[in-house]
């Protein structure tokens, strides 16, 4: 670090900047402190993984440049859960179940592939990334939240922070997540479509390690996942997932964001209708114990893949960037961004003797493409075939028939069934999957309906209700600084947050969100009002409502423990 | 830079750990010594200036043997380098003034054996005995400046200079700013707070914490224990002997008489609450009239 002077309050300067401490941000300044580069990591959580959620599969490709465990020596034994070596898919039509293994497809380009809960995970990459950086002049700091970018003649040269003073750099990695404030300051991402994002929730289970073993027929060294469409949700296109861990289970839903808006779905309601499902009661019998609730926002790397992530001396990894691949049942967003982040790191080095400011974010976003990561990321063959296949009037079409009696009678006979098993192990036609009902909805409660056997337990599930969830997490609240401000409390404008946020129900007082009914001069309104103290961060109301949207200051807000 | 941060271990007055016998006497062997409250700000302050400019810090208590646990409490929290503690049943029962000599023998000895001070910390009065008197009169006997009341702190070390800001209570408060050369002592008022805006200093904060876990582990690796011999203090001059301070007596405080009656109200309970409402409704003013 040099310090242009310390009394005359100008800026300290680091070599490289990484903002968010998660694994993209990591691995960039783990690969950073390799090469011998000053880094400074600065993490707005009180510990890195206590503001991250997953849905908890982190993948290792064979056919990627980095993995987490190439950057990280003994991450799968320290960091993770267990790992993945049975895998499920479920078509659910009302009781009636049809299930494929999906091992093969789950294999596909995988070395290895375990479940992970993110504050055990990322804060064990936070010791192991501040012990190699601070050997290089750099370290991580906990606490802080970088709020924006500082400029210099209209040029990126650094960040500012609520706690600390600008700081100038060479290299400015943001790795600040789905909500990356660095991304929009920077003009390269946005807020605006719902189509473009997914919003993922999720309960971890409490469950003994002999439990999990028993109830899943496996060894202490292995993990099952099993994932769950159909009719279960009822219009809202998405799925279900569970996966085991050491000692619990992480349960979640994956819907479109877009779907939620419209078919006004409160999104912890469709995770109790998995919870509560007869099929899981196999698994979860009457002890069911929840550790914790949480929810996030998941890019869809199909459509807002920064194909050029990088401004001056900034560049994005991870969900900042959009990296996150959501392909048919598969979601992976944790692997690319550890390759992305120790590409960018590589992309510094090698040019680092260039004066031009732009220099490593091009070499980056060139890596980012011939390493072959772009292509998982916005694959050519869906930019190809989702003109047809997303056409309302295609969609229709196909449902019409797939509904029918001819339709259902072609997908429900016997060869049908293998050749259906074959599809969905394929990964070519996987990557194809429109993001239509059809896939989602229509097509797995056809097949539950011609396939599936009739399950004839019940479930004797009771979740916790919303206001048990929010009152189980833990909070430092910000008091009299709310992070998040309604500029339209319109109804039009803004009403939609009161379903979509994860926090907040129609009805229920507890939430972020509320409608209100307001009569002025004989006339009646609806409007919207925000309470901020039970915001779990996810950033859906920053699509969804008319928002100004900013993360808690460093240290704030929602604390997760498990992640 | 090395400073010198001096604490004192008072009764823990804090609801819970406190005992009071039935004449509303204090009971010192049920109630646990901690670090006086106000100290922890002189030990902020410190802190600050090793994390800014670097150097040592040591902390110096004058007490029993038992007081060795404050010091290693700053260890822990602000992370001292080493801890000196002046301990002798000679200087049992001292008043501010005896405490003041002593404590001024254990700086010097200090000064002889370790090393030059720079600058020595104080909170501005302990929780027990309230007189504010032994900062200031430690500072006289070493002839040094003293700036009380200190806010916030910038010092130049090459200039040798220590400016503070200070607050000057009165009808209406002031905040003064004054420079002192070093060496000197600064009085931190509770107001104080430390500020670690750059990185830099951030970074070295975390890595003192490391380096101090280990430490403070092995606490008494790093205490050195001075009696009045090894201070060269004549005991006539110190302890009871050498306190002018005569306390004639103590009064206790009588206890307000309680008239107050208090009857727990379910918030869930309907009947309850509109039974509350209703007999609060005659004092209710303000709002709605």
């Amino acid at each position: 670090m040099s310090t242009e002077s310390d009394d005359t309050g100008e800026y300290e300067h680091y070599e490289a900047v990484v903002v968010g401490c998660g694994p993209g941000g990591a691995a960039a300044a783990a690969r950073l402190a390799d090469h011998g580069v000053e880094t400074l990591v600065l993490e707005r959580g009180t510990e890195a993984g206590s503001k991250n959620v997953s849905g908890g599969l982190i993948y290792a490709e064979e056919s990627a440049a980095y993995t987490i465990d190439d950057l990280f020596d003994g991450f799968r034994e320290a960091a993770a859960e267990r790992p993945v070596t049975d895998y499920h898919i479920h078509n659910i039509a009302g009781n009636k179940v049809k299930s494929y293994e999906l091992t093969d497809l789950h294999e596909h380009d995988t070395d290895w592939c375990d479940a992970v809960l993110r504050r055990q995970m990322d804060s064990w990459l936070e010791r192991r990334v501040h012990e190699k950086t601070s050997e290089t002049g750099g370290g991580v700091l906990t606490d802080v939240r970088v709020n924006g970018l500082l400029r210099e003649n209209g040029e990126i040269v650094g960040v500012t922070c609520d706690e600390l003073d600008p700081i100038k750099a060479d290299l400015i990695v943001g790795a600040d997540g789905v909500n990356s404030e660095l991304a929009r300051d920077a003009g390269l991402m946005d807020w605006e479509e719902p189509d473009e994002w997914f919003q993922g929730v999720k309960a971890v289970v409490d469950m003994e390690p002999d439990v999990v073993n028993d109830r899943f027929g496996i060894d202490d060294d292995e993990g099952v996942a099993h994932l769950f469409s159909g009719d279960l949700f009822e219009d809202v296109r998405g799925g279900g997932f569970l996966y085991t861990n050491e000692d619990s289970l992480s349960i979640g839903t994956v819907f479109h964001l877009d779907s939620l808006v419209e078919e006004n779905a409160e999104p912890h309601e469709l995770l109790d209708a998995l919870l509560t499902h007869p099929l899981l009661a196999q698994w979860l019998r009457d002890d069911y114990d929840e550790r914790e609730y949480s929810a996030k926002l998941v890019p869809d790397s199909k459509k807002v893949a920064h194909p050029e992530p990088y401004q001056d001396r900034l560049v994005l990894v991870g969900d900042a960037a959009g990296q996150m691949q959501a392909q048919g049942p598969i979601i992976k967003g944790m692997n690319h961004a550890v390759t992305a982040g120790a590409l960018a790191a590589d992309a510094f080095v090698v040019t680092r003797d260039d004066a031009e400011s732009e220099a490593a974010g091009r070499r980056y976003a060139q890596m980012l493409e011939k390493s072959g990561t772009m292509d998982k990321l916005r694959p050519r063959r869906y930019e190809l075939s989702r003109g047809v296949g997303e056409h309302d009037l295609v969609e229709s079409a196909v449902d019409r028939v797939l509904e029918s009696r001819v339709g259902s009678l072609a997908v429900g006979n016997p060869i049908a069934n293998g050749l259906l098993k074959r599809a969905y192990n394929s990964p070519f036609l996987v990557s194809m999957l429109p993001d239509t009902s059809t896939g989602y909805v229509t097509l797995p409660t056809v097949i539950g309906e011609q396939h599936g056997r009739t399950i004839h337990w019940g479930s004797e599930i009771e979740p916790p209700t919303l206001e048990e969830r929010i009152g189980d997490l833990t909070y430092d609240t910000d008091v009299g600084n709310p992070h998040i401000e309604l500029r339209d409390e319109s109804a039009e404008a803004s009403g939609a947050a009161v379903h979509a946020c994860p926090v907040s129900a129609e009805d229920f007082g507890g939430g972020c969100y509320r409608s209100e009914t307001v009569k002025t001069n004989g006339t009646e309104e609806t409007l919207v009002s925000l309470d901020t103290q039970p915001c779990i961060e996810c950033g859906t109301c920053a699509i969804v409502a008319d928002t100004e949207w900013e993360h808690p200051r460093g240290g704030k807000g929602v604390e997760y423990r498990e992640g | 830079m090395r400073s010198i941060v001096l604490t004192k271990g008072v009764p823990d007055f804090s609801e819970g750990a406190v005992s009071f016998d039935e004449d509303g006497h204090l009971e010192r062997g049920k109630t646990p010594t901690v670090m006086n409250p106000n100290d922890k700000f002189a030990v902020q302050a410190a802190l600050q200036t090793r994390v800014r400019h670097g150097g040592h810090v040591s902390g110096m208590s004058m007490g029993p043997p038992g007081y060795a646990d404050v010091l290693k409490e700053a260890m822990e929290t602000v992370y001292t380098d080493d801890n000196y503690l002046l301990s002798d049943r000679e200087l049992a029962a001292s008043d501010t003034w005896a405490t003041a000599i002593t404590l001024c023998a254990g700086l010097e000895t200090y000064q002889e054996e370790v090393g030059d001070i720079d600058i020595v910390f104080a909170g501005f009065k302990s929780a027990d005995g309230e007189t504010g008197q032994t900062g200031p009169q430690t500072a006289w006997a070493m002839d040094w400046p003293i700036v009380t009341h200190v806010l916030a702190l910038d010092i130049d070390p090459d200039e040798r200079v220590l400016r503070a800001k200070r607050l000057v209570e009165g009808d209406i408060d002031e905040i003064e700013t004054v420079e002192v050369p070093l060496p000197c002592f600064v009085v931190t008022d509770p107001e104080f707070e430390p500020t670690y805006r750059k990185a830099s200093h951030r970074l070295t904060h975390k890595q003192l914490r490391a380096e101090t876990e280990e430490r403070a582990a092995d606490h008494e690796e790093h205490l050195t224990t001075w009696n009045h011999e090894d201070l060269n203090l004549d005991p006539d001059y110190i302890g009871l002997d050498g306190s002018p301070t005569i306390v004639s007596s103590v009064d206790p405080i009588p206890k307000a008489p309680s008239e107050r009656e208090a009857t727990m109200i379910d918030p869930g309970d309907e009947d309850e609450m509109s039974e509350m409402l209703e007999e609060m409704q005659p004092y209710a003013t303000g709002a709605g009239d």
